[in-house]
């Protein structure tokens, strides 16, 4: 166990799994990240090609070539770069590319903030990427290894993206234990693609599909997307067998077996979550938290089953669909649809860096019991702390 | 045929399209003018005009070729013509 | 039957100029090439699943990112220890590498890497439909740069890519026509033996798109290099080192004998722009010393 920043960790979880090609365009706040990452192959610790591209447009297009020839590529980006990638992603994962990238969430301009929420991977959703969420430095660098066994099972073929709360994460100094080497190797094989661009087997990829198939290939990703639900619990049961550290699969739960009310969330927030529950349960209130970990696949049974014994949900999105709601909100609604659910309430909190703390938590808790007594919900998204003196 | 992972196809597959229905106009190659220079081959956008290894001479392979004319228009000695497609 | 790994059944026009740009390149660097392709006409045309007239690896992820593709397969070979296995080529229209991809392309020729970077050149976005590039030649109509009552089409010159590569320090710059097939592939043969980047930009009538019989796509790719409008050299570590010279022949020869141009034949206005481009003519005449 050793003291040390978030991306720092991250950095050592991607060294461990030895990456052939590493391509990054800098934006805050994922720079000590590739920073570090640079650091590492200057000093020869970490063999790979590191490519200094001029946008993450080519940061991802250089994953696409090189994951496509047969590499095991990493690449990590935030709020306006992952915007910038926006096509790329949908590309990347319509090849089929197992290419694993670190969010380092943030808010989307206008206005221009630098902050942490998670509108940039949200408004990629439909990408056709794995989308997991960490908690803690940990979390965010364990998943690195966990992220590539299941982005390359042959079943699979997708990316993986995994975010962390910039600044929240990437800049925390935290204790964090490394996974040592061997036992990453022994872990993790090497990357086996089932076809790649060789001169040995000159496939062509890429090629132009008609309305006649597309369908059919479009199903096939969705499919994969459903078999990496498995994928998932297993490879994180399998780190738990090697490393001894399990953050639950699909979702994870805390406090939550007898709960009247469950919070959801996704990221850091559940930090803070748990803390606000400790003194919750200590003043007798039966709260607890449903973890959301993997946002795609969107883990609809997992959601149903851990909260059908809830009185209510409140649903925390530190995102917006403007003109809607929050995505999570949506997405758990639809996935309680016709079950006989809880209430379910949408708050959407921490826009660009708002900070959270365990008063907005007991806040929020002390609004849902209201709606448990009264059987209603008022506000249809109710957006935590908004200064109204000011509009 | 069951699809492939990504979309990923064979090479040279484009073979099973035989282009050469597309022809109204067809190229003939007067041998006996031929000086095997190339030219055709070099400049066909299909690839479809070939040596005879026996002859020396060049012939058209009528599967893929579309009727563009291009042969017919640079070959150095006029060796070849334009006639219309009879169908 | 002589090896072709660009294969026919491809859905080329009849006398398609990138088909035959495609086959002389592929002639030129033999099958140990990887290539890239961005979206563009050669793209659709050789690639309709299940099909593919690529007889060489080949990959098209994106409109404006073959160059960055192109470098990650580059690093992955050589991280893979498979630099030997092959070279690499882009192949792309003048849209995908001058216009939306000149981003990724720079950001390639700075890094180094080796690549060798061929365009097609034919003077517009045809997959789309004939619409104006910034390779569009002054003077030529196309559907975003028609020629109307108040306009003579495109009203601005080729940007000069190749010039924008030479200043990216790299080894190698070359351009070429289909019209002289042995240059092409003696080129792309020197180009991919030289390590680095390297630009080619190959003029490829698309008889579609300009408006001519198919037949004579290679004449007027001809005509665009003697009147001096497509001026053919190389430069070689910043120097030009060598230029096709030619019997120079007036602008007219080439615009009255496609459709694009028309126009410009029927009018004073006209008359003044064809004046306009026999002054481009004459500025790329003297500048590489063509005239014989």
């Amino acid at each position: 166990m050793e003291i040390m920043e978030g991306s720092r960790a991250v950095a050592e979880a991607v060294k461990a799994c030895r990456p052939n090609v590493i391509a990054a365009y800098p934006i805050t706040p994922q720079t000590h990240i590739v920073e570090e990452i640079s650091r590492m192959v200057a000093d020869g610790e970490l063999v790979s090609e590191y490519v200094r591209v001029e946008s993450e447009h080519s940061a991802m297009s250089v994953c696409v070539g090189a994951s496509a020839t047969g590499a095991r590529t990493y690449t990590a980006t935030t709020s306006q770069g992952m915007a910038l990638m926006h096509e790329v992603l949908f590309n990347a994962a319509g090849l089929r590319l197992p290419i694993v990238m670190t969010a380092a969430n943030r808010s989307l301009s206008a206005p221009i903030n630098i902050w942490n929420d998670h509108q940039d991977m949200i408004s990629e959703r439909d990408s056709g990427w794995i989308q997991l969420y960490s908690e803690d430095a940990q979390e965010a660098s364990d998943m690195i290894i966990q992220a590539y066994k299941i982005a390359e099972d042959h079943d699979i073929l997708l990316p993986v993206m995994i975010g962390m709360d910039g600044f929240i994460l990437t800049h925390v100094h935290e204790p964090v234990e490394l996974c040592s080497q061997e036992k990453v190797d022994d872990f993790l094989p090497l990357y086996d693609p089932i076809q790649y661009l060789t001169t040995e087997n000159p496939l062509s990829f890429g090629t132009i599909v008609y309305p006649n198939t597309y369908t059919e290939f479009r199903y096939m990703i969705h499919e994969a997307m459903k078999k990496a639900e498995r994928k998932i619990v297993d490879v994180a049961s399998e780190f738990q067998d090697k490393f001894g550290r399990y953050y639950g699969g699909l979702i994870d739960t805390y406090e939550a077996d007898d709960a009247d009310l469950l919070i959801l969330a996704m990221g850091s927030v559940i930090g803070t979550a748990k803390d606000a529950v400790d003194e919750l349960r200590s003043e007798g209130k039966k709260v607890g938290i449903v973890k959301v970990r993997c946002y795609r696949p969107f883990p609809a049974e997992a959601i149903v089953e851990s909260t059908k014994d809830a009185k209510a949900i409140a649903v925390l999105d530190k995102n917006i669909s403007l003109g809607y709601e929050g995505a999570l909100y949506t997405d758990v609604k639809s996935a309680l649809y016709g079950k006989n659910g809880p209430l379910a309430m949408g708050f959407v909190l921490g826009l660009g860096g708002r900070d959270i703390n365990k008063k907005t938590i007991k806040n929020i808790v002390a609004k849902a019991d209201k709606a448990i007594k009264s059987g209603i919900f008022e506000a249809e998204t109710e957006f935590v702390d908004l200064d109204l003196e000011v509009l | 045929m069951k699809l492939s992972i990504g979309s990923v196809t064979k090479p040279g597959s484009t073979r099973i399209n035989k282009t050469g229905s597309w022809r109204t106009f067809k190229p003939i190659i007067d041998i006996e003018a031929c000086i095997g220079c190339g030219t055709c081959s070099m400049l066909c956008p299909e690839g479809s005009a070939y040596k005879d290894n026996v002859s020396g001479k060049y012939a058209i392979d009528y599967d893929y070729c579309k009727g563009c004319g291009i042969c017919a228009q640079e070959c150095p000695v006029k060796a070849i013509e334009m006639v219309m497609e009879e169908k | 039957m002589q090896e072709e790994l660009f294969a026919p059944g491809h859905r080329g026009c009849a006398g398609c100029g990138a088909a035959i740009a495609a086959r002389l390149i592929l002639k030129g660097s033999g099958k140990d090439v990887i290539v890239v392709s961005p979206t563009g006409c050669l793209e659709v045309i050789s690639s309709p699943y299940p099909e593919s007239a690529w007889e060489v690896p080949w990959i098209h992820s994106l409109f404006e990112n073959a160059a960055a593709v192109a470098s990650g397969v580059e690093v992955a070979l050589k991280s893979l220890g498979r630099k030997d296995e092959a070279k690499i080529i882009v192949i792309g229209g003048d849209g995908a590498t001058i216009d939306i991809g000149i981003g990724p392309l720079s950001g390639m020729l700075e890094r180094g890497h080796d690549v060798t970077y061929v365009c097609y050149d034919n003077e517009a976005y045809m997959n789309t439909g004939i619409q104006r590039s910034s390779s569009t030649p002054y003077g030529a109509s196309t559907t975003t740069s028609p020629a109307g009552k108040v306009s003579l089409g495109e009203n601005r010159p080729k940007k000069n890519l190749p010039a924008i590569a030479a200043a990216h320090g790299i080894p190698y710059v070359g351009t070429a026509s289909i019209a002289y097939p042995k240059d092409v592939i003696r080129k792309v043969k020197k180009a991919i033996s030289i390590e680095g980047p390297k630009y080619l930009q190959i003029h490829a009538p698309c008889c579609t798109g300009w408006g001519f019989d198919g037949s004579k796509t290679i004449e007027i790719g001809r005509l665009a290099v003697e009147t001096a409008l497509f001026p053919i050299y190389e430069i070689t570590d910043g120097k030009v080192t060598s230029v096709k010279k030619i019997k120079r022949k007036p602008v007219e020869d080439y615009l009255k004998v496609q459709r694009r141009f028309r126009h410009l034949l029927k009018s004073d206005r006209g008359e003044e722009a064809i004046k306009n481009i026999q002054d481009i003519a004459d500025a790329n005449a003297e500048k590489f010393g063509l005239d014989l």
